[in-house]
């Protein structure tokens, strides 16, 4: 038995019929084809499927497509402008904050409201926030560093636009 | 894994939720925030035939706010209350930031928690420590049960298969009261080891008039350290008075040995956070919650 659902993800609509017991993070991947997402665990620890819900980082393994019924949501496709990378990309890949890259979707989406809702951080808050991301090359050093040179630009872009 | 299938519907009413649970016999479950349920699908340690969603139903995601009790709807997010907390009530905003982490936090609904009954989750012995209770709605209407009556056992609680918790009611403490909160996890956000949670009043500069000390992963459920509350209650607080209730307390626990931690080790912390918790909550003795 499916339902059908109608969601914005990344700023486009889709229409489709769903399996009640598909997660949105399955439903992301195999049936939009938005295979940025990745999972993981499959139940919520690792962090590695966390998308944007109206804004605010969610597991998406942890919520039934379903449930994103009428719901707006981003995922890393949607993060970066049309051409480059986001602010938060460029500081991973200047910084070297990621390495194998499987925990670096879920993130960035993480990173991304996080700072905006702290746009200057102290290196504990960084690391009381990515306590939720389990990265299994343990490169956390490069990832705090990532982070913190990720607020300092978008900061000062900020600050530009006065 | 994947969850095994199920049908699902997301009712606008109450009485249509209570209906809906109560027409599948004992296999359907509540879907609020699903940060507890969804895990325990994928990895079908639950195979419910039904999933009532109650997160279309009107009027479950309020915050109330009485001079002494503070009462949360089934729908409201851990994440809200800790918002609600930041400039409310620093008790609320430490437990809080311990539950998991915002991803989860921004979906988990504080009712869901408590009546999920985690026996190493924070809310549950917060619930115990301010006398909290569940409001419930079933086929014969609302009940309202106890936090000393919740919890049974590991999961479980006195809550029946077609009731659905519509609220929380946590007693505020008395002003003037303190309070103090501690608990051992290998990471931030990952379940306690071993927690407690305190709360002490007492008359100025005089006796303890009330005492409540809750524990969380020390045993199948969440537990109140009442040998430690019937030894301060009425006593001035001393610190030999606060050591030898904190380790009767933990004496009386029944901790698990587990991959993470030995029966043995867990009430040896577990007396330590308790006499911890206990002189902060004598030093905030006064002062504003």
């Amino acid at each position: 038995m499916t339902r059908t659902i109608r969601l914005t993800v990344n700023g486009q609509e889709h229409e489709r019929a769903v399996e009640p017991r598909s997660t949105l993070a399955d439903f992301l991947r195999e049936d939009l084809e938005l295979t940025g997402t990745h999972v993981g665990c499959e139940h919520g620890v690792c962090g590695a499927c966390t998308v944007l819900l109206e804004g605010e980082p969610v597991r998406a393994c942890l919520m039934l497509a379903v449930q994103a019924d009428s719901r707006r949501i981003t995922t890393v496709e949607g993060l970066a402008p049309a051409e480059g990378l986001h602010p938060i990309q460029e500081a991973f890949w200047a910084r070297h904050g990621l390495q194998c890259g499987y925990c670096t979707p879920g993130i960035l989406m993480s990173v991304s409201a996080f700072l905006r809702e702290r746009p200057d951080p102290s290196h504990e808050e960084i690391r009381e926030m990515l306590a939720g991301h389990l990265c299994r090359c343990t490169g956390y050093h490069f990832i705090v560093e990532a982070i913190e040179a990720a607020a300092r630009a978008l900061r000062s872009s900020a600050s530009d636009r006065g | 894994m994947k969850p095994a299938p199920f049908e699902y519907v997301a009712p606008a009413t109450l009485d249509d939720a209570v209906g809906a649970l109560a027409g599948e016999g004992g296999d359907a479950k509540v879907l609020a925030g699903g940060q507890s349920l969804i895990p325990m699908l994928a990895l079908r340690l639950a195979r419910p035939t039904l999933l009532v969603d109650i997160n279309r139903i009107a009027g479950l995601d309020g915050i109330r706010e009485s001079p002494d009790t503070l009462e949360i709807g089934a729908l409201v997010r851990q994440r809200d209350l800790e918002r609600w907390a930041a400039s409310r009530s620093a008790l609320f905003a430490l437990v809080l930031r311990h539950v998991a982490h915002p991803p989860i936090r921004n979906r988990g609904t504080v009712v869901g928690n408590v009546v999920h009954a985690d026996p190493a989750s924070e809310l549950p012995a917060l619930l115990l420590a301010l006398d909290g209770a569940v409001i419930a709605r079933g086929p014969g209407g609302e009940r309202t049960v106890a936090a000393d009556q919740l919890y049974r056992a590991p999961l479980t609680t006195s809550l029946a298969a077609d009731e659905v918790a519509t609220a929380v009611r946590f007693a505020l403490p008395p002003a003037g009261a303190g309070w103090g909160f501690a608990e051992i996890s290998r990471r931030h956000g990952d379940f306690a080891l071993v927690g407690a949670v305190a709360v002490l009043a007492r008359a100025a500069g005089g006796p303890v008039t009330r005492a409540r000390l809750a524990f969380f992963g020390a045993g199948g459920t969440p537990t109140r350290g009442a040998a430690a509350e019937r030894i301060l209650e009425g006593h001035d607080p001393t610190p030999a008075r606060l050591a030898q209730a904190a380790r009767a307390a933990a004496d009386a626990l029944a901790p698990d040995d587990d991959i993470h931690a030995t029966a043995a080790y867990r009430r040896r912390v577990a007396a330590t956070l308790a006499e911890r918790t206990l002189a902060a909550a004598l030093a905030r003795c006064g002062s504003a919650a």
